[in-house]
């Protein structure tokens, strides 16, 4: 009995943290997933037929789209950068400044992200100037950089970076005897790659790529600075649903936009989580 | 090549190495380096770390390139070839398993890069794991298998390809004691029923010593001697490798007229051109013997016991002289009659005795 | 490695380097160089936009608000944290699982998601309570669990809490005095790096306060852009450097004891596993 009273009060100081996540965690959550199911009427699934509108499907083809682009030459150049980074000196200099940068950058984004590659590459940057005085109009046919292009180059700021953060310790991981070994074996550099570290890498690197993925399609800030007008990715359709006057008269709208984005995101938890599982038999 | 898949055990090939020169920057690494192996044969490489044996093994799989000299491998002139066009089998310090395959498809490797068939070449790999001793294991990622059962199938990895040469690259020093004890004589037993010629690299003097057809035991880039194991041990060309390998007494002493005179006793020298004068004497404990009756009085050998090391079959004394300690090995039963606190008389063998003239620093082993 | 290999390696280092490397800080410096311009062509370097802050009063509230937004969310966060996560782990280990999952948990959450479930949260409390930009903290403190969460883990790891806790209750100290004499001081590194973070987050959340309605720095900054770009790159300028302070502050943390080397690690780890789009 003494067992039972002293447990019941020891749960009381987990209580305050628990009451706050309960409200500011669980109940937005609940009210999301219950209010894509629910109308004035009762339960419903017009939420979901609504999504069916045009804007909503290229919004949602757009940001998967965006997410990939962004996630494989986020991928492919973090992983460049990645080697440049782990064949130097495991204890220098030029390693600590560039996993440390990566570590601000990977978390630089939103709106001074947009405004820095406005005043880097925009139509009143220098580089924009000396360009078109230059017969080199890059905006010819239009301004490219408010529209998805740009935010495929603007996304890799922070996509690089944070492939480096995560990929690094893979390829941190890949011993030089292994290489030693494959040559004394009689393979060259190819057989290497084909045979030993390409096979060793590959699961992060998916793995890794798919957390690229899951963070630009989650990426909201940057677009709504950089692109003025209209949602052509589904976290500004998302955002205009709540905000604007149509969707103040459609309560469950956003909501069930925010259960397609939280889905999507869950499937590529899910595909990481296998990655990770196939891997793990030859990993300690 | 031709893929024949049995086991047939095969004459090694001669290896030469020739005046090999190598330099990191400001450190030479190897000086002028020179080193036959017979065919068939296994020397070990024994020294300090940084004195260049892992180059010198590094220079011969092809894993680096020398500033000057030659490496002829049966013959043939391999100085220019990279390291996958020299047909070296190596085995590693440790994690040197590709950890994404298995076993056998570890083993199967080197065979895959030189075309042999899928079915041959899991046959060949199941072969050599059993000579290895791990056929039951052959379906194991490297994380499943202990350190000793990796260094085995990456001994079987590197025979897999009929090497002409084996490589062993310290591959017990990650190994804890009784593992590398069994795994030494493992590799010594395979070594010997392929035939193949070897050289093995370590810094562990037992280990060099029970293992080699011949030791070089080397030291700031070049071999100071070369030779058996058991002449290297009882007759050390050099101070370097008489306090190297095995344990010696440093006594010290006074050369006159070609012997030295060290307490009283006259010892012959290996370096029979020495100069007169002050020197220290190496004296392996093994050339001390005691005795504990007779005549005790005070004297230059005489002194009190004051510790016993028993080491199985033989036990080590340690006998206080006043000004130094000595250290005597002896079988453990002649041992037993002098406990510590037993006053002794020393008798220093007359063998001939290496001279070091300077206070050189106490090498580590 | 070959020789030839070495210098072609050392090549492609260097040319990876200087690309990616201009990659990275064309855009901030293009930001300095934006915000430092004339009116007009061939002007000369001038502060102007820098001095015009100070004429946007709603940008002034804006940053004001920002900071202290900052100020209570770290603070808020930690009391919370703090005492739970050392009873949690005094008291009620099989909580801890638990307790890690669901601070973790907002990582996997997209902020314009969670906005969604906030809004009706925010009218309801707009009208019923207070609708002041502060409650904007109650928001931000779960946008910030998951890296207050880590870090503290991380400091808590370092000691022993339980050891600790015995001893001092068996000198006679009550449960308010272990917190505050006894654990508190042998994690303070970690607390500062909790608050820092927690601090660098909030100066750059927009998501949530824009879609909320709340105009926080980031709001402001957007919305002065459309009457003077200088002035607003001028705010984002400062308050990259400031951020960046804060960072270079926490890289610092801790220097004491422990080595800076681990810190540094402990800071690239909590930022790397952040795939939600943070404050994005």
């Amino acid at each position: 009995m003494m067992g039972g009273r002293r447990l019941s009060l020891d749960w009381i100081g987990a209580v305050p943290f628990l009451g706050y996540v309960a409200l500011f965690l669980f109940l937005p959550t609940a009210i999301i997933v219950a209010g894509a199911f629910a109308s004035e009427g009762g339960p419903t699934l017009v939420n979901f037929a609504n999504l069916s509108r045009p804007y909503i499907v290229s919004a949602v083809i757009n940001s998967v789209i965006l997410s990939a682009v962004t996630a494989v030459g986020g991928a492919v150049l973090g992983a460049i950068l990645t080697y440049a980074i782990a064949t130097g000196n495991p204890r220098g200099t030029f390693r600590r400044m560039v996993t440390s940068a990566c570590g601000v950058l990977a978390q630089f984004g939103g709106v001074i992200l947009a405004f820095a590659f406005i005043a880097a590459i925009g139509p009143a940057s220098a580089v924009y100037v000396y360009f078109s005085q230059h017969h080199l109009d890059y905006y010819a046919s239009g301004v490219w950089l408010y529209d998805l292009r740009g935010l495929e180059l603007v996304y890799l700021y922070f996509q690089i970076p944070l492939m480096v953060l995560i990929f690094l310790p893979a390829v941190d991981g890949i011993k030089p005897q292994w290489r030693e070994a494959t040559e004394s074996l009689g393979g060259g550099t190819w057989t290497y790659w084909r045979y030993v570290a390409g096979p060793l890498l590959a699961p992060a690197f998916l793995g890794s790529t798919l957390l690229l993925f899951a963070n630009s399609l989650s990426a909201y800030a940057t677009a709504a600075a950089l692109i003025n007008q209209g949602g052509p990715i589904l976290p500004l359709q998302i955002s205009n649903a709540i905000t604007s006057e149509v969707g103040l008269h459609e309560p469950g709208f956003a909501k069930a936009q925010a259960v397609v984005l939280i889905v999507i995101v869950a499937i590529v938890s899910v595909l990481y989580a296998v990655l990770q599982r196939r891997t793990a038999r030859w990993l300690q | 090549m031709t893929a024949s898949v049995e086991t047939t055990p095969r004459a090694g090939v001669e290896i030469r190495l020739e005046n090999l020169q190598r330099r990191y920057g400001a450190v030479t690494a190897l000086n002028d380096l020179s080193l036959t192996l017979a065919a068939g044969e296994l020397v070990a490489l024994l020294g300090p770390s940084g004195c260049g044996k892992t180059t010198a093994l590094r220079l011969l799989a092809g894993l680096e390139e020398a500033d000057g000299g030659r490496v002829v491998i049966g013959g043939q002139d391999v100085t220019g070839l990279p390291a996958n066009k020299r047909d070296v089998g190596m085995v590693f310090q440790s994690y040197s398993l590709f950890p994404h395959m298995v076993a056998w498809e570890n083993v199967a490797f080197g065979l895959q890069m030189r075309k042999v068939g899928p079915a041959d070449r899991k046959k060949r790999a199941i072969e050599m794991l059993d000579l290895v001793g791990l056929a039951g294991f052959a379906d194991r990622y490297a994380v499943q298998l202990s350190g000793g059962q990796q260094q085995r199938v990456a001994l079987a990895r590197a025979l897999a390809i009929r090497p002409k040469v084996l490589l062993l690259d310290e591959p017990l020093s990650a190994l804890d004691a009784k593992v590398r004890s069994r795994l030494r004589d493992e590799i010594r037993r395979v070594q010997l029923e392929v035939g193949i010629t070897t050289l093995f690299v370590t810094h562990d003097q037992e280990e060099a010593l029970a293992i080699a057809d011949r030791v070089g035991v080397m030291n700031a880039g070049h071999i100071e001697q070369l030779g058996p194991p058991t002449l290297v041990y009882t007759r050390p060309a050099t101070p370097f490798v008489a306090e190297f390998v095995g344990l010696t007494n440093r006594l010290p002493g006074t050369v006159k007229r070609g012997v030295v005179e060290v307490r009283g006793t006259e010892l012959p020298l290996v370096q029979a051109d020495a100069a007169d004068g002050p020197a220290i004497a190496l004296v392996r404990p093994e050339a001390v013997s005691i005795a504990s009756d007779g005549d005790l009085a005070a004297g230059p050998l005489v002194g009190t016991v004051i510790a016993v090391a028993f080491l199985g079959a033989t036990s080590r004394v340690t006998v206080d002289l006043g000004d130094i300690t000595v250290l005597a090995q002896m079988p453990t039963s002649a041992a037993a009659a002098s406990p510590a606190g037993t006053r002794v008389r020393l008798t220093l063998r007359t063998d001939p005795v290496l001279i070091a003239r300077e206070e050189t620093a106490a090498v580590e082993h | 490695m070959s020789r030839s290999r070495r210098a072609k390696l050392r090549a492609f280092r260097i040319v990876t380097l200087v690309l990616l490397g201009a990659f990275f800080l064309g855009p901030i410096w293009a930001m300095f160089e934006f915000s430092t311009r004339g009116v007009g062509e061939n002007s000369p370097r001038t502060l102007d936009a820098w001095k015009a802050i100070a004429t946007y009063p709603d940008l002034v509230a804006g940053i004001v608000a920002s900071l202290e937004l900052a100020v209570i969310t770290s603070i808020g966060i930690l009391v919370v944290l703090v005492p739970t996560m050392v009873w949690v782990r005094l008291r009620l280990p099989r909580l801890r699982r638990a307790i890690e999952s669901i601070s973790l948990l907002p990582l996997t959450i997209p902020a314009i998601v969670l906005v969604v479930g906030f809004s009706p949260m925010y009218q309801w409390m707009g009208i019923n309570l207070s609708d002041n930009i502060l409650t904007l903290s109650l928001a931000y403190a779960i946008l910030v669990l998951p890296y207050a969460y880590r870090a503290l883990d991380a400091g808590l790891a370092a000691i022993d809490v339980k050891t600790l806790s015995e001893a001092a209750r068996s000198l006679g100290a009550g449960w308010f005095t272990v917190m505050w004499r006894v654990i508190v001081p042998n994690i303070s590194s970690a607390l500062l790096n909790a608050g820092l973070l927690s601090v660098a987050l909030v100066l750059g959340e927009y998501t949530i306060a824009n879609n909320l309605l709340y105009p926080n720095l980031q709001v402001e900054i957007v919305s002065v852009a459309r009457t003077n770009a200088g002035v607003s790159i001028a705010v984002a300028v400062a308050s990259l450097l400031f951020a960046f302070v804060l960072l270079v502050a926490l890289s610092f943390v801790g220097g004491q004891r422990g080595g800076r080397q681990r810190t540094r690690e402990r800071l690239v780890q909590t930022f790397a596993r952040d795939f939600s789009g943070g404050t994005r």
